[in-house]
């Protein structure tokens, strides 16, 4: 056990280290971040001492260092444009992010599992046919448009939800959370349905196609020919069964989910990371994305890691190596 | 011991079960008749994807789409199990009769223990508590000469060996003591030292408790052990019945000739392992008349004409040919 | 050509509707993308054809519209059906140059990770997992904000983001087909490595790769339809139809709909389409399920 958790510890460095290169590298070659700080009738001298104090006049590898050495120590350093550190900014507007996220995989979840058991479970009646039809639909919906839309008819045409930003919010452990409130459950539904479709499409067809599989077991029939009703056998036998694929996506449907935060937290105005992320491509204000990049890559990795120990909780079969 | 008419525990009468697929309509179990009484042991033979394993799904009513059963009647002590409804089905299968399935490995649910698994059995079908059922699941996994039987109902079917796996089968098929057990190739996919215990469990727990059982396979050797009488399917036809003795001695029918024939004969090494020529036809287009005439070294004009109806030949046996064998052919 | 109609697959085509609703969708956006500048009256993009009078128009079903332009104006006049068309060659072009390129180099790498094993395949899949354990979308923002906007930037994107299926697809096949006996047996024959490639392996893996290149075309177009809308996809002078919605979307808000609607729906259609027909070739190619 615990040489395996010291593997994946490492394992975990490595890729958020390659990934620290990366980002480095592409942040190094893109841009002049000086003239993001320098006012613009700065001197010569003036732009060469900003070069100076950025250490931007250092070799590629001393930078590199000076980079890694502050990133582990948590300083990303300040905003080019709000002058403030990067990493404070980014922590402040995670639980917006997170709350949305949360909210959209719930949602996803209770359509998905049920609609995808029904339908892996009478696989050629109507409703079934129709719910994989839309679920394909839900997979070939731009995130964003839909978002659009459910705004001009909800927002806009029917004036019932308000089309942007985030309500009121109350205090939980010093965070900021608006799921407290009955206004910020208000502000919250037409993005978090908006994030929900395309998991929840995915999720629906990967529990059919687990059902499906699933009822093609031997065991299913054994547990038939005891005696067992078909509800049962379903539910208590299958349903765990079929689960486990779905498992293994789950943990890259929620790093999808904060991926698409970022375009629905613009279309909303909600004022989650992922709406800095944007804003901050557009104003290049560097150390906003690099916290940005850094933290959602150890969040990714952290899920994966998690992931693959619920797998080993579910199935008795998987042992941790 | 009276010797009036016994009692029929299973009357299978003249079954069809048909699956409608895309490519035509396969008739897998045609027109098969059979009885069991209470206490013995019916084997039914036939070749691979022969319908031996329809017959026991459809006893069971454990048929599902696209097939269905079209006719005939499966009494059970004078009940009809045809026109059961699911939830009668229901309270027979598991309790008074049940199944053994032929691959351990995917026959139990790799994510529930064997405990909770056994446990189903007696929670569906008995009135017992929590500590009664218990301790029934460790008192039948024990007679199934599965040691330290308590600790191993928290065991998981992937940490048994295949023997042992097949040996909790048989307990789960055994705790609600059915009368009928229906047991589906049960030792095939077992290694050969393992399938003589199994089969000699399966043996000692029928006489102890009485009860009866199908045993669908296409090993004669295994057959003419365990078999009080035999059943011989072809193409989802009963080609031949009797009592095992004089079955395996001397049959009727040249696919039973056949099948004898071709077991290999270790005392004789230099000779060629006989085979019956030909393939089995294709399901879905059987030809007229015998099913076995493309096959059969006594075939004449008539057999390819009219098909041959199972007729009583000598002492126990009857066959459907029409040209049986008498003691001594050898076809 | 006779063979394929005759085939089982065609049979199985015609009796799915989905099929044949699928491929009905893809025709016709390729014959609009292929025909549209020939039958639209307007070429949107050029600034003297338009007329400011024409702005803000509503669709043709709707009090004020005017039925040269029956899915209305945008905010410069520009007809929104001809906009539409416009756009989706551009969407469809990336998307198809994407995939084949993303194909292109996956394969390679997948046959060469395949092949040669040890270290290059290793490396070759390290980078692959590491990069299949982050959104697509977020890896393709990323190097989009890196490297500037414009049609080239975004192809070389979605390339970057689509090789690892194919590579880890053609690398499994391969693997799977040099440890089959007969291809063994050709190696000791001398049978040079890309005459097994060619015989031997591409054959098996060609019909799940156009089950993947088919979907990915679609995948493709949505995440350009994002990228544009973020404003990092491709630059304004040769808008795809997500920066048509996104021009629309400023001024949804004075319930001036159909220019952001429109465009949506058409990707909705293209991509759907798309999907169809992907799912009934996946269902149809697989050997497993036969």
């Amino acid at each position: 056990m615990f040489g395996y958790l010291l593997k994946r510890l490492i394992q975990m460095t490595l890729v958020l280290w390659i990934v620290s290169v990366i980002v480095f590298l592409m942040m190094s070659f893109t841009g002049d971040p000086v003239f993001m700080v320098v006012p613009i009738d700065a001197t010569d001298a003036e732009i060469a001492q900003a070069r100076r104090i950025l250490g931007l006049d250092q070799s590629l590898l001393v930078q590199y260092g000076r980079f890694i050495s502050s990133l582990v120590q948590g300083d990303f350093g300040n905003s080019y444009v709000f002058r403030q550190p990067a990493m404070t900014l980014i922590l402040e507007r995670l639980p917006a992010t997170v709350e949305m996220v949360l909210v959209a995989m719930a949602l996803a979840l209770a359509v998905a599992i049920p609609l995808g058991v029904y339908a892996g479970a009478n696989p050629n009646s109507r409703i079934s046919r129709t719910i994989m039809a839309g679920s394909l639909l839900g997979i070939s919906l731009p995130g964003f448009w839909v978002g659009m839309v459910l705004i001009f008819l909800f927002a806009v045409h029917w004036g019932i939800f308000p089309s942007s930003g985030r309500g009121d919010t109350a205090e939980l452990f010093g965070l900021r959370i608006s799921l407290l409130t009955a206004d910020g459950w208000h502000h919250i539904i037409l993005p978090a349905v908006t994030l929900s479709l395309a998991t929840m499409a995915i999720l629906l067809r990967m529990t059919r196609a687990g059902m499906m599989e699933v009822g093609r077991q031997d065991f299913m029939k054994f547990a038939r020919a005891k005696g067992a009703p078909r509800r049962d056998v379903l539910y208590k036998h299958g349903l765990k069964n079929a689960l486990i694929p779905v498992i293994t996506i789950f943990g890259l449907q929620l790093g999808d989910l904060i991926a698409f935060a970022t375009i629905t937290e613009t279309i909303f105005s909600w004022p989650g990371m992922g709406k800095l992320l944007i804003d901050s491509i557009y104003r290049a204000d560097r150390p906003v994305i690099v916290v940005y990049l850094m933290l959602v890559a150890l969040i990714f990795v952290v899920i994966n890691f998690l992931v693959d120990i619920v797998y080993t909780l579910i199935d008795p079969r998987i042992t941790l190596k | 011991m009276r010797d009036t008419v016994q009692q029929k525990l299973l009357e299978v009468r003249d079954l069809r079960t048909h699956f409608h697929t895309f490519a035509g309509t396969v008739k897998a179990v045609n027109g098969v008749s059979f009885d069991i009484a209470a206490g013995e042991v019916m084997g039914l033979v036939g070749e691979s994807g022969g319908g031996k394993s329809v017959v026991g799904f459809s006893i069971l009513g454990l048929i599902d789409s696209p097939g269905k059963i079209e006719g005939g009647e499966i009494l059970l002590n004078g009940e009809d199990l045809v026109k059961a409804g699911e939830a009668r089905l229901r309270e027979i299968r598991g309790r008074d009769i049940s199944m053994v399935f032929q691959d351990p490995m995917t026959s139990l649910n790799p994510l529930h223990t064997v405990g909770r698994q056994m446990d189903e059995v007696l929670r569906l079908h008995s009135d017992l508590d929590t500590e009664a059922r218990h301790a029934a699941c460790v008192e039948m996994l024990e007679s199934v000469g599965i040691s330290r039987a308590a600790e191993r109902l928290k065991a998981y079917p992937h940490q048994f060996s295949g023997g042992m796996r097949q040996r909790v089968v048989i307990a789960i098929a055994l705790l609600a003591r059915p009368r009928l057990i229906i047991a589906d190739e049960p030792t095939t996919a077992l290694d050969v030292t393992i399938q003589s215990q199994i089969l000699k469990l399966m043996r000692r727990q029928i006489a102890e408790k009485g009860a009866s059982m199908i045993l669908v396979t296409h090993d004669l050797a295994v057959v003419s052990e365990m078999a009080d009488h035999i059943t011989v399917l072809y193409c989802g036809n009963v080609v031949e019945r009797g009592r095992t003795r004089e079955l395996i001695e001397a049959p009727a029918h040249p696919y039973t000739r056949g099948l004898i024939d071709s077991i290999p004969d270790l005392s004789n090494r230099h000779e060629r392992l006989k085979q019956i020529p030909g393939t089995v036809p294709d399901i879905r287009n059987l030809p007229r008349g015998c099913n076995f005439r493309d096959r059969c070294p006594r075939a004449q004009a008539i057999c390819a004409e009219i098909e041959p109806d199972l007729m009583p030949q000598r002492g126990s046996l009857s066959a459907a040919c029409h040209f049986p064998l008498s003691p001594g052919d050898t076809a | 050509m006779t063979a394929l109609f005759q085939s089982e697959f065609f049979y199985n085509y015609r009796r799915s509707s989905s099929a044949m609703i699928g491929s009905a969708l893809m025709a016709f956006f390729a014959l609009a993308v292929l025909l549209g500048p020939f039958i639209v009256a307007q070429d949107p993009y050029d600034i003297a054809a338009l007329n400011l009078m024409d702005s803000y128009k509503p669709p043709v079903w709707l009090e004020g519209g005017d039925p040269q332009f029956w899915l209305g104006t945008d905010g410069q006049g520009r007809d929104v059906w001809a906009s539409i068309l416009y756009g989706a060659r551009i969407s469809l072009f990336i998307g198809l140059v994407a995939m084949v390129a993303s194909c292109f180099i996956g394969t390679l790498l997948g046959l060469i990770a395949g092949f040669y094993g040890g270290l290059v395949d290793s490396v070759i899949m390290r980078i692959a997992d590491i990069q299949l354990s982050f959104p697509s979308i977020l890896i393709a923002l990323f190097l989009m904000s890196a490297v500037g906007t414009g049609i080239d930037k975004v192809l070389i994107a979605l390339t970057a983001v689509g090789w690892v299926v194919y590579a880890r697809t053609v690398r499994g096949s391969t693997l799977s087909e040099i440890e089959k006996e007969y291809v063994q047996a050709a190696k000791v024959a001398g049978l040079p490595n890309h005459k097994i490639i060619r015989k031997h392996v591409l054959p098996n893996v060609l019909t799940p790769l156009i089950v993947i290149a088919t979907i990915q075309v679609g995948t493709f177009v949505l995440i350009e339809a994002s990228l544009s809308f973020l404003g990092v996809g491709v630059p304004i002078t040769q808008p795809s139809l997500g920066l048509l919605i996104k021009n629309g979307f400023d001024v949804l808000f004075s319930g001036l709909w159909w220019t952001s609607v429109f465009p949506g729906v058409a990707i909705m259609m293209l991509v759907f389409g798309i999907n169809l027909f992907g799912d009934f070739l996946r269902d149809e190619l697989n050997p497993r399920l036969k």
